[in-house]
């Protein structure tokens, strides 16, 4: 069966480009690049390329990035930094919507540190109350972090602005642009951001390599203590293989920004808007316009989540569900919860998240799946009646 | 992705017995749209107490469905009796069993069952004896007890897995560990 891949937010296609890359690192040209020999220095040369490439996609310099092993733990070095640079505060800046690689740590140093923590909320359609975000900065602030665009919605906030406030209150500032990252051009310098998290998996170059940029001057304390490596800043080997990957996806991800905004763009607003017309009581959540190009989060009233999964998975088609449905927890996701999205829409939410690889036969594809699994679901659903929510 | 048997599969693609019932004198429902799941199930009893069809409709996931739909194959040609007997351990059996965070489907199957038997005799369904310590999804202590012994669970996320309790909010956690914990402790 030919496999629709749509749920690029959640891990994306490695590109063939980056594997060629690689290749030859996982074979071949083995060697330590902290060895002292011409072997392993062949792959630190690489290696200095590929900070270098890893630099020129978010406009910044080469020292300022630290190779980590995923988005997680980028996300996590930031927070940890901050709190240890500045003891004394203990509060804490983020959003109601943050993904669990960050959010799980703030709710640990609740708990542990005795930290307090500021959630501001989002309105429903997922924007921020800057306002509060404002008015909730104190003395104590330790950090603000706040993810570019959301994993699930594609909604994204006004990182420049709040970079901005940050810098005038001398507050430090990290984004966790894990999603943003390939859909939206980054330049750290226009933005005055202090830290900013990527990951590899999220932009073609394999699962378990990431990135924390760290602004020049910044006092950093290292995650990982070990030996000298990124500079004495998180120890361990280098993942070479990964990293050397990650730097050409990061070139063909500068390359393909375009293409996002564009054809992407074309392709997800093609299939938001057939499976709203084809399909009665379904929505869109989150901001139509304060959105990432490639994400569509839907919701039809009625149904359930999984159920749609594991019928659309039966055509191929790869997409991820709203609703966490993980446990006797049926909570739907925090994320649709803090917009108010109503039970009856957040339960039978979908997100398709799209990437270059995608077509407009696939767009189809899609939509003519889901017209028959919605129509058996509801036919089934005892909140469905004569053609719309009872 | 979740581990379902082929059973689970075919009853959640292929599901007997859909539907809202024509003729239908008893009606039972359990869960809600807020809760994730939820489970209408139509019985027509005879004079003599025999469930000659049920039908269901339900919301949720694909575990809710199949276990909606192994119910109503179970119970078919059963008195109220026999039927009343019915546990969601028989649904889970029926269906080569459940992974256990999806266990709370079979319950529903269960508690739909007996509102509709209690719903044809004209009996009401009386208020639950115990204290209610999930309030989210109305669970009383006397039923987690309950739970705790004939399913042997061992932690609050059984609980949660088996009866939902604590899967809302999250508030009655705590108590749901004191009552585990007196039910270990009684042994
Ligand atoms: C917004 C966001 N932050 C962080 C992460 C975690 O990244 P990783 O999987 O590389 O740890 C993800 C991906 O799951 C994400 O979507």
């Amino acid at each position: 069966m030919k496999i629709v891949y749509t749920d690029n937010n959640a891990t994306t296609k490695v590109a063939d480009e980056v594997i060629e890359e690689m290749l030859p690192y996982f074979g071949e040209l083995y060697g330590n690049p902290s060895s002292m020999h011409t072997f392993g220095d062949q792959v630190q040369k690489k290696i200095k390329q590929a900070r270098q490439r890893v630099a020129d996609f978010i406009n910044a310099d080469p020292e300022e990035i630290i190779f980590t092993s995923c988005g997680t733990e980028s996300d996590n070095s930031a927070i940890f930094s901050a709190i240890r640079a500045f003891p004394e505060k203990k509060h804490i800046i983020t959003s109601n919507v943050e993904h669990p690689a960050i959010n799980n740590l703030y709710k640990e140093l609740q708990k542990t540190e005795g930290y307090k923590v500021t959630f501001v909320p989002v309105d429903k359609k997922g924007l921020l109350d800057l306002d509060l975000l404002y008015n909730s900065i104190s003395e104590d602030t330790a950090i603000i972090s706040l993810m570019w665009a959301n994993n699930e919605t594609g909604v994204l906030f006004p990182i420049e602005k709040i970079a901005k406030q940050a810098n005038e209150k001398h507050i430090l500032f990290h984004t966790d642009a894990v999603q943003a990252a390939g859909k939206v051009p980054i330049d750290v310098k226009k933005i005055g951001v202090d830290m900013l998290s990527l990951s590899g998996h999220k932009i073609h170059a394999p699962k378990g390599v990431g990135v924390l940029y760290v602004k020049k001057g910044l006092k950093f304390s290292p995650f990982l203590v070990g030996g000298h490596q990124e500079d004495g800043r998180r120890g361990g080997t280098e993942n070479s293989v990964s990293i050397i990957g990650l730097g050409k996806a990061c070139e063909l991800a500068k390359e393909n920004i375009p293409i996002i905004n564009s054809k992407v763009r074309e392709l997800r607003d093609y299939l938001q808007a057939q499976l709203l017309d084809k399909i009665i009581s379904s929505s869109v959540n989150g901001d139509l316009e304060q959105r990432l190009p490639n994400t569509l989060s839907i919701g039809f009233d009625a149904v359930e989540g999984e159920s749609i999964l594991l019928m659309l998975d039966r055509e191929g088609i790869c997409a991820s569900s709203g609703s966490a449905c993980t446990s006797g927890s049926l909570e739907p996701s925090h994320v649709l919860m803090a917009m108010e999205v109503p039970f009856k829409s957040a339960h039978g939410s979908i997100r398709f998240s799209l990437s270059h690889y995608n077509t407009k036969e696939e767009m189809d594809h899609i939509v003519t799946a889901m017209v028959p699994v919605i129509q058996k679901l509801r036919a089934m659903s005892p909140f469905w009646k004569d053609g719309k929510v009872i | 992705m979740w581990e379902y048997t082929d059973a689970v599969k075919d009853h959640f693609l292929n599901p007997r017995n859909v539907g809202e019932l024509e003729g239908a004198n008893a009606i039972g429902e359990a869960g809600s749209l807020s809760c994730g799941d939820a489970l209408k199930l139509f019985l027509k009893v005879n004079e003599n107490e025999r469930i000659i069809d049920a039908t269901f409709m339900t919301f949720g996931c694909a575990s809710a469905v199949a276990s909606s739909s192994a119910l109503t194959e179970i119970i078919k040609g059963m008195t109220l009796d026999e039927a009343s007997k019915i546990t969601n351990g028989d649904i889970s059996d029926f269906l080569g069993g459940l992974p256990k965070a999806k266990m709370h489907c079979s319950v529903m199957g269960q508690n739909a069952l007996k509102k509709a038997i209690a719903d044809f005799r004209g009996v009401q369904i009386m208020e639950k004896p115990g204290q209610i310590v999930c309030e989210c999804f109305d669970v009383t202590d006397l039923e987690i007890i309950d739970a705790v012994k004939k399913n042997g669970l061992e932690t609050t996320e059984d609980v949660t897995d088996y009866l939902k309790a604590g899967g809302g909010c999250g508030n009655c956690l705590e108590r749901i560990e004191e009552v585990l914990e007196a039910v270990k402790a009684k042994g």
